[in-house]
């Protein structure tokens, strides 16, 4: 057990930090959350300057652009640029993190040449098309269609609670290509161009008032063949190389981010009185243990990828379903701090509290999460 | 940073392991068990009159026959020889020369099985106390409101002027409480004062035994779900009765990683964390273990009441939840968090 840094991963941090405090001072200011132009151009002009500074895909493969950097310097950068308030990687997120990582390792050498540079650079941006109206998280009741039309796949369907749809470029798209096979089998991973003919973006308005996510429509849309990423009807494999992503080192960053948050509403209870309720105080001081262990599993669970090559384990359901729930207690409780105050809208804490309402079904809800820490780890029987 | 345990951690804990469920399996668990049951039956009407020796006794006065005794003097030597109480004492000075994540492994194992006695007052002891690193002696030590095991054992540490035993949930560990000080309940109040070293030592040993049991309780539960019949099919097969497993385990990983990362930082913060995190996931852990049972884990004769029961006693130890959660509350306005 050791949770001391070797002096390279010290160096890096240290260049890092230096990057970042020279670097953060000279960026534009922040857009609002609800111009999505404002804030596609801000995030990809974010990713260029960390590209020029050869941070871009840090965690990825050398031969797919990355720098090859090991689990644990990912995890530093996470936490370095969440410390100095570093943008979050926002409209890059399905690139970088996703569609990007996914084509890394099961796309042809043409495919990656043709979609990874321009993520690294900040040059496109990437949407999540698996989630539709009958199939959430029972991913695999997916009907969204396509079939052949000699060198195309033609699509019509419909996707929904697809995150940055309106100034997407392409789309990461489960479609079925064989309705008669098991529903686990007969799914193919396309790579959609978002400006092809037949479709349709509406936004979606959330409970937070904002835009985050919008319903795609699909008419008879043409996809190229060469767009396929894996096999035909091998779209369900190579998913669960995208999600096993998502639920590994996704979330490092945020519990940083709520460490801090969570430091910011002590030091207004204290301003504002609310520090002398003990019992208050004592729910701040367990959220504090909560997210504390957090880090500590994170660090666990960078560690056991480390040593099984950089593959994210089953971990990520456990942690996945701890932090989303805390991450709601964290906004709860900041409430509490500002009493009356919590009803502003204009406050961010409000914001990020109703937004933190998606945590506990976003990526897999929570009863998924469980269900699967339940078969998959502690191999119980299959339920129904 | 590699986090993992080491080649030499595994093999510690696993020899553990086994030396502990070689001499303290389910047995040896409720033998001590009925043991302690048959002594309370018969004590019970005379306990009232709580006749506890004030501070710093040492020898054998005030036993009772050996018939009476719930603590296993034999058990007691095969640890000190085995190394337990030793472990983390110099090897110039006759230890093993571990430190501090090696013991908390070993403290999780005998969370894990239930082991009896004051454990952690005796290693602590190891080095000062002359004959507790071998067994030879037991020790135990007043931190806080309760005392364990103040009757059996040998030397004590700390202030028990006026203790006064008190019926015991939990049938393995024979509790004293202490008068209240200067108005206040002892280890209540103000949490200003830093803990002792002992305290922290104490605190963090306590959540690694918690984890061990939490762990175990959950194993429980998952095999019962596995090979239990109900409406024609294994209870693991309902989700009601996954979700309940699932979150067990998430309890006890979260609280794993919190306990080994105290271990190797020692920081009080960690330690008040691991510590919160480490019984919640054995009370919860046990609670749940129970419903998993169903009627059969509210019999005596299920092991579930017995790690319940235990890990109530242990959140009890070296100040409870409000003084982890009031440092750690602490540790947020002082900057560091």
């Amino acid at each position: 057990m050791d949770l001391t840094y070797t002096p390279e991963e010290e160096e890096f941090r240290a260049r890092l930090r230096t990057w970042l405090a020279g670097v953060l001072p000279e960026l534009p200011p922040k857009p609002s959350p609800r111009d999505w132009p404002a804030r596609r151009a801000y995030d990809l002009g974010w990713q260029r300057m960390l590209y020029d500074a050869g941070y871009a895909g840090l965690h990825w493969p050398v031969d797919a652009g990355g720098r090859g950097a090991t689990p644990t310097q990912h995890l530093i950068y996470l936490e370095e640029t969440e410390k100095a308030g570093a943008p979050y990687v926002g409209a890059n997120f399905v690139g970088l993190l996703h569609a990007g990582p996914t084509i890394a390792s099961e796309g042809s050498a043409g495919q990656r040449a043709r979609w990874l540079p321009p993520v690294l650079r900040g040059e496109e941006v990437w949407c999540q098309g698996f989630s539709e109206p009958d199939a959430g998280s029972d991913l695999a009741a997916l009907r969204t269609r396509a079939w052949r039309d000699g060198d195309d796949y033609v699509v019509s369907g419909s996707k929904i609670w697809t995150s940055h749809a309106e100034v997407a470029d392409w789309c990461e798209l489960l479609v079925r290509t064989d309705p008669a096979a098991r529903k686990h089998r007969g799914i193919t991973w396309l790579a959609m161009p978002m400006d092809a003919p037949g479709i349709t973006v509406r936004p979606l308005r959330t409970l937070a008032g904002s835009t985050e996510f919008a319903e795609v429509f699909l008419d008879e849309v043409r996809v190229p063949v060469a767009n396929r990423v894996g096999a035909e009807n091998d779209g369900w494999r190579v998913t669960m190389v995208t999600l096993s992503y998502e639920r590994g080192t996704a979330f490092v960053g945020e519990v940083v981010a709520c460490r801090r948050v969570l430091s910011e509403v002590a030091r207004e209870a204290r301003k504002n009185g609310r520090w002398d309720d003990a019992v208050l105080r004592r729910r701040l001081g367990r959220l504090n243990a909560e997210f504390r262990a957090l880090w500590r599993l994170t660090q666990w669970n960078v560690s056991e990828a480390q040593s099984a090559g950089g593959v994210p384990g089953a971990g990520g359901s456990v942690f996945k379903l701890r932090y989303s729930h805390a991450r709601q207690e964290l906004y709860d409780a900041a409430a509490e701090v500002l009493g009356p105050e919590s009803l502003d809208l204009g406050r961010e804490w409000t914001l990020d509290r109703l937004s933190s309402l998606s945590y506990t079904i976003a990526a897999g809800t929570s009863q998924i999460q469980r269900n699967i820490v339940a078969e998959r780890i502690l191999g119980l029987p299959r339920g129904r | 940073m590699d986090f993992r345990l080491t080649d030499d951690q595994r093999a510690l804990k696993q020899g553990v392991r086994d030396l502990f469920e070689g001499r303290f399996g389910r047995e040896a668990l409720r033998a001590a068990v009925d043991r302690a049951d048959g002594r309370r039956g018969a004590d019970a009407p005379e306990r009232a009159d709580g006749k506890a020796t004030a501070g710093g006794r040492e020898g054998a006065d005030g036993r009772r026959g050996e018939g009476a005794r719930v603590l296993d003097r034999e058990l007691w030597r095969e640890l000190g020889a085995a190394g337990f109480f030793a472990l983390r004492l110099p090897e110039a000075e006759g230890g093993v020369g571990q430190g501090l994540p090696e013991a908390v492994l070993a403290f999780e194992e005998a969370g894990r099985v239930l082991l009896p006695g004051p454990l952690i007052a005796t290693h602590l002891a190891a080095g000062f106390v002359a004959g507790a690193a071998a067994g030879e002696v037991v020790v135990t030590s007043a931190d806080g409101p309760l005392v364990e095991w103040l009757e059996e054992a040998d030397v004590v540490r700390g202030d028990v002027t006026g203790a006064e035993p008190l019926v015991p949930v939990d049938p393995l560990t024979p509790l004293h409480r202490l008068p209240a000080t200067d108005g206040r309940p002892p280890g209540g109040g103000a949490f200003r004062a830093a803990r002792t070293p002992d305290g922290l030592l104490t605190s963090l040993f306590t959540a690694a035994e918690q984890l061990g049991s939490a762990a175990r309780t959950c194993e429980s539960a998952v095999q019962h779900a596995r090979t239990r019949e109900q409406f024609g099919r294994p209870i693991g097969a309902f989700q009601a009765v996954q979700h309940l497993c699932a979150g067990m385990l998430a309890r006890v990983e979260v609280a794993r990683a919190a306990v080994y990362a105290a271990s190797v930082t020692a920081d009080p913060v960690d330690i008040a964390a691991a510590r919160l995190l480490a019984d919640e996931a054995a009370v919860r852990g046990a609670r749940d273990c129970l419903q998993v049972h169903g009627g059969i884990g509210f019999t005596w004769e299920s092991d579930v009441h017995l790690h319940l029961k235990r890990a109530w006693t242990r959140t009890h130890r070296a100040g409870g939840a409000t003084r982890s959660e009031e440092e750690s509350a602490d540790d947020l306005v002082a900057g560091t968090a």
